[in-house]
This record gives C-alpha cells, sequence and structure tokens, in this order.
C-alpha cells in the first residue's frame, strides 16, 4: 500500500519522503550506538528522549500550521493532556503490565486518545475562526488546559477512581494513593520512555503525517491553505477536513507529551505553557512549514544548542537569542539558498520534474 | 562578530580554570534558577555556597572543594540537563538543586546514579521520598506550615487569621495544607482562605477585601516575595494593617529591586536563619557576604552555606580522600548524614532522619526599619 503510494507520487516527493525516514533512521542507529558504548556525554543522552518528544511535537504542529496553514498557539496544551493522562494510564497499569515498553505504548494510546478527543472538543468553536482570531483562541485553550490540569485532582483506592476539583475532595481510602495532585503534578513517575521508543514514536508521527499529506485528504488541507473560498466552491467540507488535521496533530502532541513526561520523575502542567507553544512553533518556522524533515532537524538543534552554549554561563541565553536569528536570517536568504542548493545533485532534477508535471 | 565570540570564549576559559584546584579537591555540583523568575535564590545558594568553598579552600583543611553551580532556570526538564552536565564535568558530591520541582527530577537521577545530594533548599516532601542518598538543609514544606501555626498561637499572634495562598504552586498548597490542619488542632480560627494562581496574581482586591471584612487580625502569606510585595502595597493603599506572617519563601523581599521597605515594616517571618544574629559565625558571613555581592544573605544562601560545611565535617569523619568515586562517597556519606550532629548558621545540633529530613528549630524574624530581626 506504501510502496504504490509512493510510486504514485510525484519523484521529488517521494524522494524528499525517503530521505526524511533514511536520515531519522541514520541518525539513531548512530546515537544509539554511541550511546550503548558510552561515546556519548551524560548531557547528550540526557537529551535524547526529550529531543524525540518535540521532534514529534514540530511534527505534529507543522501538520496544521505548515500544511492545513492555520496558525495553533496552544499545541502545548494538548502535550500536557497527553502527558497527565499518559502517565496515570500508567501508573494504573503498573501492576498489571510489569514489561515496561508494553506499559508505555498502551501510555502513549491512552495519551492519544485523551488528547484527539480534546482535540475535537476545542476544534468545534475553533474553527468558527480565522486567521489571528484563531491563533489567540487556540492560545486561550492552551492557557485553559494548563489552569484545568493545575486544579485536577486524581486518585485511586480500592473503590476505584475518584476525581475532584479545585480543591483535594477525594477522600481515598486506606491504601489509597493520590495520583495527580492538582498544582504539585505528579511525582514518583516511574522513567520508562527510553530512546528506542521514542524513534518509533517519531517514525509513527511522520508516517502518519506523511501518509495524511499524500493522501485525499492532504490534497484538501492544501487547497483549504491556498485558496479557502475556491476549495469550497469545488465541494470540499471545511470544517470536516480541518478537524481531520488539527485532530491527528493533537492526538501526535498527546502521545509526545506521555513520552516526555515518562522520561522525568515529576511533571507538573506549568511546564507546557505558553513559552512551550511558542517553542514548538519555532522549530516548524525555523524548519520550514510544510517541511517535516526540516522540523525534525530544528527541534534537535535547538533543544542541543542551549545545553552547548552552557560554557558561556551569564551570556548563554544571549547567545541563544542570537544564534536563533541569525539562523532565522540565514534560512530565509535567497542567496545562501542557493549556495546550498548547488551542493544538491538533485535540485536540477527537481525544477526539471516540476517544469515537466506543469 | 569573530572577536565577540573570542572574547566570550577567553572570559569562559578563565573561569573554568580559576575554580581549577587541582586533584585533591572534592568536585561539588548543584543545579540552581540562576536566571528567570526564581533567580534570586539560586543565586543566593551559589554564592553562599561559593564562601564556604573559598573559606575552607584557604584553611589548611584537608577537604578541599571545587565547586560548580548549573542554570536550571526553575525548570524540571533543565535541571535533569543541568544535572547530567555536571555529571560528564565529574561531579563526586551533589548539592540537588535549589528549588522543589526540580529538585523532585534531579534527586531521581541522584538516586539512580548513585551521587549523594545534599540540598539546601528544596522542601517538598517528594524531593526526598523513597530515596536513601538524598538529604535536606532545610525544612519540608509541611513542617513550615505546621511550624507557622505552632509559633501564632504559641506567641497569640491572633486568633482570627486570613489566609492568601497560590493554588497553582507547590510550595504554597503545601504549606497551606498542614496549616490549616495544624490551625485547626490549635484552635486557630480561619476565617478567610483566598487563592490566586499564575496570570491572575497581580490585583488582590478581592482577597484584602474579604479579609478585612471578615476581621482577620493576622494574614499569613505562604508565598515567595514576588506577589508577597503586591499583597502588602495593595493592603497599605486601602489602609489594611493586619499583622503580616510568612514563611521562608518571604525571605529576599528586602533585596527586592523597586520595593518600598517601609511597606514590609512589622511582617514577621518563620525563617530558619537570621542575618541579625550575634554569633562571631553568622557576622563574618554576612560581612563577607556583603562585601563580595553588595547585600544581606537570605536564607538560602546560608543553607547552601551550611550545607558546604555539613558536607566538610562529614568527609573528614569518613576520612574520604578526593579520589574516590561517586558511589564509594555515597555510602560514606549516607553513614555519615544518619549518625552526625551538625552546628550551623542555620541552627545547632542538627540532626539526619534516615528519610533525609533535618531536624533543627525554627527562628522567628520581623522586619523592623527595613532589616530583619530577630523575634525571640
Amino acid at each position: 500500500m506504501t510502496m504504490k503510494r509512493l510510486i504514485n507520487l510525484k519523484r521529488v516527493e517521494a524522494r524528499r519522503i525517503f530521505i526524511t525516514y533514511a536520515l531519522v533512521t541514520a541518525a539513531f542507529v548512530i546515537l544509539q550506538v554511541m550511546s550503548s558504548t558510552k561515546i556519548l556525554s551524560s548531557s547528550m543522552r540526557g537529551m535524547l528522549v526529550p529531543i524525540c518528544a518535540y521532534m514529534v511535537m514540530a511534527v505534529s504542529l507543522n501538520l496544521v500550521v505548515g500544511v492545513l496553514g492555520e496558525l495553533s498557539l496552544g499545541h502545548a496544551g494538548f502535550m500536557s493532556i497527553g502527558a497527565f493522562s499518559g502517565v496515570a494510564a500508567a501508573m494504573l497499569l503498573q501492576n498489571v503490565i510489569p514489561f515496561a515498553p508494553v506499559r508505555l505504548a498502551l501510555a502513549m494510546v491512552v495519551a492519544a486518545v485523551f488528547a484527539a478527543i480534546a482535540g475535537f472538543l476545542i476544534g468545534i468553536p475553533v474553527f468558527r475562526l480565522k486567521g489571528d482570531y484563531l491563533a489567540i483562541v487556540t492560545l486561550a485553550f492552551g492557557e485553559i488546559i494548563k489552569s484545568l490540569l493545575n486544579n485536577f485532582y486524581l486518585g485511586v483506592d480500592s473503590g476505584g477512581l475518584h476525581f475532584s476539583m479545585l480543591v483535594d475532595n477525594t477522600r481515598l481510602l486506606e491504601g489509597g494513593k493520590l495520583i495527580i495532585r492538582g498544582p504539585m503534578g505528579i511525582s514518583g513517575i516511574q522513567k520508562i520512555s527510553t530512546f528506542p521508543m521514542g524513534f518509533v514514536l517519531t517514525l509513527i508521527a511522520l508516517a502518519v503525517v506523511f501518509n495524511l499529506v499524500n493522501s485525499r485528504g492532504g490534497r484538501a488541507f492544501m487547497a483549504i491553505r491556498d485558496d479557502r473560498i475556491a476549495a469550497e466552491s469545488i465541494g470540499i467540507n471545511i470544517m470536516r477536513y480541518k478537524m481531520m488535521a488539527f485532530v491527528t496533530s493533537a492526538a501526535l502532541a498527546g502521545a509526545a507529551g506521555c513520552l516526555f513526561a515518562m522520561n522525568y520523575s515529576t511533571i507538573v502542567a506549568n511546564k507546557f505553557d505558553f513559552n512551550t507553544s511558542i517553542l514548538v512553533l519555532v522549530f516548524v518556522v525555523l524548519g520550514g512549514q510544510g517541511n517535516m524533515l526540516g522540523s525534525i532537524v530544528a527541534a534537535a538543534a535547538l533543544t542541543i544548542l542551549p545545553e552547548k552554549l552552557r560554557q558561556f554561563a551569564d551570556y548563554r541565553m544571549l547567545l541563544y537569542a542570537i544564534v536563533l536569528i541569525m539562523a532565522m536570517l540565514v534560512a530565509n536568504n535567497l542567496t545562501v539558498r542557493r549556495f546550498f542548493d548547488r551542493f544538491n545533485p538533485f535540485a536540477n532534477r527537481e525544477e526539471e520534474e516540476d517544469d515537466i508535471s506543469r | 562578530m569573530k572577536k565577540f565570540f573570542a572574547f566570550v570564549a577567553a572570559a569562559a576559559l578563565v573561569m573554568t580554570a580559576g575554580c581549577a584546584f587541582g586533584a585533591n579537591a572534592f568536585k561539588l555540583g548543584g543545579t540552581g534558577p540562576l536566571t528567570g523568575g526564581a533567580a534570586i535564590y539560586g543565586n543566593a545558594a551559589k554564592n553562599g555556597a561559593q564562601i564556604a568553598v573559598d573559606e575552607i579552600n584557604a584553611s589548611d583543611s584537608k577537604v578541599k572543594f571545587e565547586l560548580l553551580y548549573e542554570d536550571d532556570t526553575h525548570d524540571a526538564e533543565k535541571a535533569v540537563n543541568a544535572y547530567n552536565a555536571l555529571k560528564d564535568w565529574g561531579m563526586q558530591i551533589s548539592m540537588g538543586s535549589v528549588t522543589s520541582k526540580p529538585c523532585e527530577a534531579t534527586a531521581a537521577e541522584n538516586f539512580s546514579d548513585r551521587i549523594f545530594a545534599l540540598t539546601p533548599s528544596a522542601s517538598a516532601v517528594a524531593v526526598t521520598a523513597g530515596k536513601d542518598n538524598v538529604f535536606q538543609m532545610c525544612f519540608v514544606d509541611p513542617n513550615q506550615g505546621s511550624a507557622s501555626a505552632q509559633y501564632i498561637s504559641d506567641k497569640a499572634l491572633g486568633k482570627k487569621i486570613a489566609i492568601i495562598w497560590k493554588n497553582d504552586d507547590v510550595y504554597s498548597t503545601g504549606i497551606h495544607e498542614t496549616f490549616i490542619s495544624k490551625a485547626k488542632e490549635l484552635g486557630l480560627e480561619v476565617v478567610s482562605d483566598m487563592t490566586f494562581a499564575d496570570g491572575n496574581d497581580t490585583d488582590f482586591s478581592v482577597q484584602l477585601t474579604d479579609a478585612k471584612d471578615k476581621g482577620a487580625e493576622l494574614v499569613f502569606l505562604p508565598m515567595y516575595y514576588q506577589p508577597a510585595s503586591l499583597i502588602l502595597a495593595q493592603a497599605a493603599a486601602v489602609d489594611y494593617a493586619p499583622k503580616w506572617f510568612g514563611v521562608d519563601g518571604m525571605d529576599g523581599i528586602l533585596t527586592m529591586e523597586g520595593f518600598d521597605k517601609s511597606l514590609a515594616e512589622g511582617v514577621i517571618l518563620l525563617t530558619p536563619f537570621n542575618a541579625d544574629a550575634k554569633d562571631i559565625r553568622t557576622i563574618n558571613f554576612v560581612r563577607e557576604y556583603k562585601k563580595r555581592f553588595g547585600e544581606v544573605p537570605n536564607q538560602f544562601a546560608a543553607d547552601s552555606y551550611d550545607c558546604v560545611y555539613a558536607y566538610k565535617q562529614a568527609l573528614e569523619n569518613s576520612q574520604a580522600t578526593a579520589d574516590m568515586d561517586a558511589e564509594t562517597l555515597c555510602a560514606k556519606m549516607i553513614e555519615q548524614f544518619t549518625s552526625m550532629t551538625f552546628n550551623g548558621l542555620t541552627g545547632s545540633n542538627m540532626t539526619w532522619s534516615k528519610g533525609g529530613e533535618v531536624t533543627k528549630d525554627p527562628k522567628g524574624m520581623i522586619i523592623k526599619n527595613g532589616a530583619y530581626v530577630g523575634l525571640d
């Protein structure tokens, strides 16, 4: 199925997809070998899983921002729903499924489902708006999710699950355990996220996004992005396709949130604030809207960069900002791009193919 | 541009070279918020520890230290990154993290890597829970809440109490919980119990009106100094002057930029460190801190100063040498800290339980003429 689809694609597109998979896999194999032979520093090893989570976040947001063309500023909200529901699920399953990778996989599925539901509910009011208004409302929903989770208590005891809002009214029986503790978040998480699991999730996210973009749905997304009125006039159900992209993106973000949270022993809702949403948006913008490989590279680079700048102590954040500005300028500079295109053996052919298909 | 980078690189080199102390020094590492909203705590802890390390290295002590603090911006993810960077540097014993949530994350790493940690100021219960090699120099949050209620009741500071607390903050929530339960036990009447959260922490008129209307004589503020400063200013604007009572997060309000110190007049706070204490060690420490950093040290600085000296004592007692690896030191430190008694700036006869919690007496302080003065 996938092969057939790849063959039917324009060759440029197929090549780009292949290169993305190949590079991600190669990077994984190299890092995994370096990590197991202890060549990799602790600092780098500690960042492998969060980088995977940020890559998935970037790819999923790119689906909404780059392909669908709607600016979403609340993406961290879905990450946080995924983080909290996934960790809670993993904690509940702790005694049922002792094998960690299976437990993590199930937790990610739960996380994706919860985030998708949230995405659907939020999508209903959000997609009645356009442009800037839509962006601001997604920002507001991101903050609402943060506030809700900050006031949410979830406990478990022999009588089952107990919820409460604002104050802890769960009244757990003897031997019960409070899992989500409002502003204190979740403590004592078993760290079961691993780099291979992160890699698998990244591949799944890429497969989902590429297949969606190159399907009938993906064509519709781009039609809506390029000209909403024209798309509507030929009978594309705008609400339906927008919702499809948004819910898929939310589900992937949820799974990424779960992977991220299970890499630390503690997690709080405040971690997934407006700044995190913007950070992910920066990955997308720097990597290029609609360019999945770009998102992945940008996510990895911008996660590692502040750590590599640690030696500059107090000048660290200043340098980070300068590098970011330079990167944005360079990435958008025509001369620089032409220069790099000279080293790309496929560049000319791509243009030719483009001409033929026209 | 190149010149600028070269300059920065050179500066960084000089700094690291300045710290290097040869092979016979213990590598002591810690993470804390050196930038961002909580930076005052991280920098205080770093400065306090640095003074202690310099004093020890200049003395004829056999135990020498090399100290490195990494920035964690008060974030668990960054704290783990900072911790890993310290591991790459070769950290043998750790000062954990300065703030609670980040320390919870790094403590889990300390536990799995078998690197001993003594945090100066991370006060949440979860920091030490279930870990045999993570110890605290400060009180745990719940103890602060119940100690405050006890203090208010013992000194008869007020019968009708209002609380304003931050319900999306671990620190504030933890203290609030135990304060309420202890207050009930002691027969203190909590007449007003109001909250705020990130994002609506600039206007406190609702909370203050409620406290005033219900006739509260004392307002308990279990929070950091930033929102507390606004509460004090807004209360003054509406001529509401109850007794104010804070906990150790309030420490630092006097050194806050742009804060009118007269507003904090009469604020009582419970903190283990009193910069006005008359013992010779405190006087010396405060003088040195003022000389180097131009301000009065707060409790965080004193706690981390104590951490370094506690390490010195434990390392001397166990006859540890700097060429031992982290795991060997960890076992020795666990043995020492659960058995030794330590006298520091933040309390005398401190002891630690097996769970890593410290036992010491809190000191009440009151702000008078723009300075902290001991209440007892």
